[in-house]
């Protein structure tokens, strides 16, 4: 079984039209319920909750405080490579877009590690653009053997790896994924995919199943708002996270809902997306799964992102640049085309200050990677 | 005459044990721990940075404090031996409190990896406290594999729902010889204090404290609940029952 099965039940229903019929009674039940059914999920997500939204907000943010408490874990990306197959429309890496490419060598790879675990960050997320022959999963382990002996959590954004890749580089070192569907629906993904290995939908989809099943223990998932309506596509990656959870329940499930941004390229994006549809987005996830991992992008405001906190954020990048080498080279060369722009460009400490300020402990540590008992023994026997 | 519990060949005065997750920032945790004077505290190993001056949370905790780290991201025994050993390498004592937990959603502890991860940390000299699902069995079996106490569960982690699985609880308290100190799911003082009276040694607290409006003053509350719940405890309460004792009994004629 894959989470296409269950995608299918829903896939034909007029969402549309439940979406509207959704009534205020409904919305208030689906608030108060104690566990919410896959219809008050459609309930939170509706236009007639967009009047409770203060309501829908104090639930989310009791059920945050409970589960995650006051703090919010930081981790920065690392750009190794911009090569890219695809063509995604929406993409400044879009191998039809005439940028300049570059993978960083080892040394460079080492460089930026050093720069990053200065600001003390011991989560790191690693991407590449997705490219078998410029970054294959051999270079991938490469950077994770250096990445290692800096950070104690490793994730990867790469492009969507086998059964046994995924177990190869769990082996490695590297404990969380990101991969997002960007958009649930095929019709959509087949055009704005319009080349390249991404093109295979299905093999996407069963990726974050295929890393939860081969020893990688914290799946993010995701879609890129503005591609498409956003209450059905939220719909059914509230869906999908939920079936992960039910299928790895030793896995941390975690979601992003990353808006569109302005790149490279003459990309329209066709769906707007308000930041009261960002917000009821969260609340909506929180309520409806009290244990997901929330992340917040760079792309987002500095002033957004401080509102949002508090209603299910529980992860967010401090330091962030989207451009390969972005924290110690990409200054002195000419590659310095980024994926999108980023909008909070802070860096770790101003970060950190703001989190104090708002009453939150920021996490730079929480993870420790196992090392082999004979490791282990050695440092027994030097103590 | 005093009223000292003994785990692991230390004294401990004050029964509240307190967790160091969810504070709002290092600083306010240490304030918490100054008001509340904790013997025991317990930190998860995934979040101790010793390479790092500013971000080690162990430099927050007063220094009269016993530092029991504890196996938190472990989903087997084997994970969770592994941390137990590398807390111990990295100098925090030979504390352990063994949590292992392939359940995400609800957080509830794997009972059977437990006991095979107290088997091999008890060998190896470690104080073991294993978090666990409150079961008779399975605390004996605890006890028999060398726990210095057992920590069941009174609802899951963070929900705040006190001391739900007060029958099974109870049970274990009169049937298992270590202490029994519960662990998660306490939201008010009055749920600590439930626990003391019903004999419990002790109760480890977090999150209530931790997202209080005011934790320090929630912090010194729980404190004052397990002293009283303690002091009732030992005064020997009278025992409840749900019928009131009439004046005139039935039976008196057979007197």
């Amino acid at each position: 079984m894959s989470y296409y099965d269950i995608y299918l039940k829903y896939k034909n229903l007029p969402l549309e039209k439940l979406f509207c019929n959704i009534s205020p009674l409904d919305v208030k039940t689906a608030i108060e319920a104690e566990r919410q059914s896959e219809f008050q999920f459609l309930a939170l997500l509706s236009p007639a909750a967009e009047n409770y939204l203060e309501d829908m907000a104090q639930r989310a943010h009791d059920l945050t405080l409970r589960h995650f408490g006051r703090t919010i874990q930081l981790f920065t990306p690392m750009y190794l490579s911009n090569y890219c197959e695809n063509q995604c429309a929406y993409c400044g890496f879009n191998s039809r877009n005439d940028i300049a490419r570059k993978r960083l060598n080892l040394k460079e790879v080492e460089k930026e590690a050093e720069f990053i675990s200065s600001t003390g960050l011991r989560h790191i997320l690693i991407l590449t653009g997705e490219s078998q022959k410029e970054s294959p999963l051999r270079y991938i382990k490469d950077c994770v053997k250096i990445l290692k002996r800096y950070f104690s959590s490793i994730s990867i954004e790469v492009y969507g790896l086998t059964e046994n890749e995924y177990a190869q580089i769990a082996a490695e070192g590297v404990d969380g994924l990101a991969l997002y569907q960007e958009t649930y629906d095929e019709i959509i993904y087949d055009r704005v995919h319009k080349q390249g290995p991404k093109k295979d939908y299905m093999f996407r989809l069963d990726a974050p199943e295929r890393a939860a099943k081969n020893g990688i223990r914290n799946v993010n998932i995701g879609v890129l708002l503005g591609l498409n309506d956003w209450r059905r596509e939220i719909f059914f990656m509230g869906l999908h996270a939920k079936y992960l959870q039910d299928k790895f329940y030793d896995v941390e499930i975690g979601a992003s809902v990353p808006r569109l941004r302005p790149h490279v390229g003459d990309f329209k994006i066709p769906c707007v997306i308000s930041n009261r549809n960002i917000a009821q987005i969260i609340i909506a996830l929180r309520i409806f799964l009290p244990r997901l991992g929330i992340t917040i992008s760079t792309r987002e405001s500095s002033k957004l992102r401080e509102g949002l906190l508090p209603l299910g954020i529980t992860r967010m990048s401090a330091g962030s640049s989207t451009k390969v080498g972005g924290h110690t080279i990409e200054s002195h060369e000419g590659f310095n085309v980024p994926q999108f722009e980023i909008s909070d460009t802070r860096n770790v400490e101003e970060i950190k200050a703001m989190l104090a300020a708002k009453g939150y402990q920021p996490v730079l540590k929480d993870w420790e990677r196992l090392i082999p008992l004979y490791i282990m023994i050695i440092i027994a026997i030097v103590n | 005459m005093e009223d000292i519990l003994t785990i692991g060949g230390r004294e401990i005065n004050n029964r509240l044990f307190i967790g160091t997750g969810k504070f709002s920032s290092y600083e306010l945790m240490r304030n918490v721990l100054e008001c509340a004077e904790p013997d025991v505290i317990t930190v998860a190993l995934r979040r101790v940075d010793l390479g790092s001056k500013t971000e080690n949370i162990l430099g927050y905790v007063p220094k009269r404090c016993i530092i029991m780290p504890n196996t938190s991201g472990a989903r087997n025994a084997g994970e969770a031996v592994r941390i137990a050993r590398l807390a111990k390498a990295s100098g925090a004592g030979s504390w352990i409190k063994i949590e292992v937990i392939q359940d995400n959603k609800y957080l509830l502890p794997d009972n059977i990896e437990t006991l095979k991860a107290v088997e091999a940390l008890v060998k190896e000299g470690f104080v073991a406290l294993p978090y666990m699902s409150p079961d008779l069995s399975i605390a004996k079996r605890l006890v028999d594999a060398g726990a210095a106490a057992i920590m069941p569960l009174g609802s899951p982690i963070g929900s705040s729902r006190g001391i739900k699985t007060r029958e099974l609880v109870d049970i274990m308290v009169r049937e298992i010889k270590v202490p029994i100190i519960v662990d998660a799911g306490l939201g008010r003082p009055s749920d600590a204090c439930e626990c003391m009276e019903m004999g419990c040694a002790g109760v480890l607290v977090n999150t209530a404290i931790a997202i209080a409006n005011d934790p320090a003053n929630m912090a010194k509350a729980f404190k004052e609940a397990v002293i009283a719940g303690r002091a009732a405890y030992l005064a020997g309460l009278s025992s409840t029952r749900i019928c009131a004792a009439p004046s005139s009994p039935l039976t008196g004629f057979l007197r």
